[in-house]
């Protein structure tokens, strides 16, 4: 049992990392909030990078790679919080012409009844023809609504993909808390030395490492069960951690210019996708009986 | 990053499976939990039934995935819990595996293996607990033997054992950390006097054991004299990291037979419940990921587990309370009947944030050695 990344997985997550830090960093992301589009040149370099083709086989003009690897991208963009329906384009990578290159963005009607990016995507899955828009929570996710919309299950490729998006910004949320913890001072000394915010820290780490554990699990089996715990586990990592991580931050915290709202909104957004919640323990429950 | 076994690893696991299938029908009904001689003489005879299967060494000679798997089948098939083979078998003899000599190694390890001694862990005293450092039990140097003076507590398996790792101040100036000894003490040694405590839950779990002039050999000292911190967090590690692998299998059992019990008594109908149910779920088959992860982490790192272990406790102990809370509503009225299944071990629950290191210190261990915050108040 080698339940460890191997190295080319790592230098995927490193390529990956290097990729985002480039085009999309701390000042690209507020900067982006001022103006919320869809950046299509990064997403063709995303596509050019084989971010979008990692599952299709090497036969069809794709990377060839497994869920696991693919896990390990979707954490990577979740915890830049790069925007866009990158898990709909993934999946529709291989079906939908141009979606594999990151030509063709790709949106989808969610089973909750919601779209992102509805109207800077090219292609829609599902039936959007009555989707009224929302002012959405997340200034980096547009947002509409679809009255009615019941999909069917979710995809667990999807709802495995949002958990590791949810484990990528819990991890964003633990480092930004240990920064600032360590740099902050109150009192003389920073106020990482304070019990009360260091077991703060404590528990942001100690939910992303089990979230972790669960999502890299399912990766490997796929089963379905591992997929809903994986799903339960990093909503709540990214949650609870972005709530911790502002927290921690004090009143820089509750500010729009502070990134930390950012990363709260988007785990609220992606928390509502199909699959997750009361859809995942309710699975959970049935399989123990099973 | 995969979750696949070696052939030689499916092999064994058949292989105990298979064996497993045949010794458990014939082992005698479980002594009371009060019966503490009961006890020792029923976990005994059961490590002595592994020894002699061949299985016993997996606690120090097999690799770590082997361990795993002989801990997941074990439980799986609802084997005896180590009971009073904890200390010796999961943390004191993988200890002196790891740092005592190859003749301390001679002396001790193969009679916990065969189940013929039992050990307890004297840590903790009444005025150093959590910060273990502080201990004052004294040990000084006459002649080839330590003369040791003082006492500890809450010491879990002491009125049963044969041995206790020990530790002991031998220099009294040094800092706190730097003057502190680990000993294997003989229990039955004089001026060793052991008073039970009764836990919450009823039952003479631990104690109090006074030490008045207990000679103890220098040649029982495992690693060097004022070194002993040292060789404590070796201990640590061990029972921090591994020591409760094999009882998240047992939560996932205990689990199934909940949901089970809830259909049958109408509680699955309750969407509250039906979802915590989910969640727990949720949350031992994380656990049980993570343990693969730190075992497989230890696996690359030469066998002796890192401060993962602190991460994995810290989930555990909460959620196995939550567990056996969960369990008193599916219990209703009946979950305040001792005699129930699971009330126990509600109560017992109740020690697991405490015992081993408390939350917040693991909190605070998780902070300053992974995260790499500041020491303070
Ligand atoms: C069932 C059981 C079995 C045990 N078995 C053994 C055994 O076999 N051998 C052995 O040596 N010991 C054993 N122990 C002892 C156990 O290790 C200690 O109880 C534990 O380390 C806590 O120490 P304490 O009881 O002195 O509590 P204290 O240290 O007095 O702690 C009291 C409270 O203060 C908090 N606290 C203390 N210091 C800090 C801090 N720095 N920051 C934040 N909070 C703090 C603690 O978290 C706790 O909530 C056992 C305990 C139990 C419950």
């Amino acid at each position: 049992m080698r339940f460890q990344l191997s190295e080319e997985q790592r230098a995927l997550r490193a390529g990956m990392r290097e990729l985002l830090v480039r085009r999309f960093d701390g000042d690209v992301l507020r900067a982006a909030v001022a103006e919320p589009r869809l950046d299509r040149a990064l997403w063709r370099e995303l596509g050019a990078a084989g971010f979008f083709a990692l599952r299709v086989p090497e036969a069809d003009g794709g990377v060839g790679l497994g869920l696991p690897e693919t896990v390990l991208a979707f954490e990577e963009a979740g915890r830049a919080l790069l925007p866009g329906p990158l898990v709909a384009t993934h999946l529709a990578a291989g079906t939908v012409p141009g979606a594999a290159e990151g030509e063709t963005v790709v949106t989808d009607v969610d089973g909750g009844g919601l779209v992102e990016w509805l109207e800077e995507a090219d292609v829609v899955r599902g039936d959007a023809a009555a989707a009224v828009p929302l002012k959405s929570v997340d200034p980096l996710t547009p947002l509409h609504r679809v009255p009615g919309a019941h999909g069917g299950a979710a995809d667990p490729v999807a709802v495995l993909l949002t958990a590791a998006e949810q484990l990528g910004t819990a991890t964003r949320a633990c480092e930004l808390a240990v920064q600032h913890a360590g740099t902050r001072e109150q009192f003389g000394q920073p106020i990482g030395a304070f019990q009360a915010v260091k077991h703060l820290c404590a528990q942001l780490l100690v939910r992303a490492e089990t979230a972790r554990a669960a999502v890299y699990a399912a990766a490997v089996t796929g089963d379905p069960m591992d997929i809903a715990a994986a799903r339960l586990l990093a909503d709540e990592a990214a949650e609870r951690g972005a709530r911790d991580c502002l927290q921690v931050h004090g009143g820089m915290g509750f500010t729009w210019e502070c990134e930390v709202h950012l990363l709260l909104k988007r785990a609220w957004v992606r928390a509502r996708r199909s699959g997750g919640g009361a859809e995942s323990e309710e699975s959970l429950a049935a399989g123990l009986l099973a | 990053m995969d979750l696949a076994y070696t052939p030689e690893e499916e092999e064994f696991r058949a292989r105990l499976r298979e064996w497993l299938a045949k010794a458990l029908p014939g082992l005698p009904p479980q002594p009371s939990p009060e019966d503490w001689p009961g006890r020792r003489a029923y976990d005994l005879g059961w490590q002595r039934m592994l020894y002699d299967a061949g299985y016993a060494h997996v606690h120090w000679d097999a690799s770590p995935t082997t361990r795993l798997i002989f801990l997941e089948e074990t439980e799986t098939a609802g084997a005896p819990y180590v009971g009073a083979g904890f200390v010796g078998l999961l943390h004191a003899g993988p200890t002196i595996a790891a740092e005592g000599t190859a003749g301390q190694r001679d002396r001790w390890l193969p009679p916990i293996l065969r189940g013929e001694e039992v050990w307890c862990q004297g840590f903790s005293e009444p005025e150093a607990g959590s910060d273990l450092a502080a201990l004052r039990t004294r040990a000084h140097r006459d002649g080839d033997d330590y003369v040791v003076t003082g006492s500890k507590i809450w010491t879990s398996h002491a009125e049963v054992a044969d041995w206790c790792e020990l530790l002991v101040r031998t220099d009294p100036k040094a800092p706190k950390h730097r003057g502190i000894t680990w000993l294997a003490m003989p229990m039955s040694a004089p001026g060793v006097v052991v008073r039970p405590l009764r836990t919450l839950a009823g039952s003479a779990e631990f104690a109090e054991v006074f030490l008045d002039e207990v000679r103890v050999p220098v040649a029982n000292r495992v690693g060097d004299e004022n070194d002993g911190w040292r060789v404590t967090m070796v201990t640590l590690s061990f029972e921090r990291g591994t020591a409760f692998v094999g009882e998240v299998v047992a939560c996932r059992r205990v689990l199934g037979e909940l949901a089970r019990t809830a259909r049958d008594n109408g509680r699955w109908d309750d969407p509250v419940l039906r979802r915590r149910l989910g969640r727990l779920n949720a949350d031992f088959r994380a656990l049980w990921r993570l343990t693969q992860w730190n075992v497989s982490e230890a696996e690359a790192n030469g066998g002796v587990p890192g401060v993962g272990g602190s991460v994995f406790k810290l989930g555990y102990s909460h959620a196995r309370q939550e567990l056996y809370d969960t369990a008193a509503e599916v219990l209703g009225p009946e979950s305040l009947d001792l005699e129930r299944p699971w009330v126990l071990d509600r109560l017992s629950s109740l020690s697991y944030t405490i015992a081993a290191g408390t939350s917040q210190i693991q909190r605070n261990i998780v902070a300053e050695r992974i995260l790499g915050l500041p020491k303070g108040r």
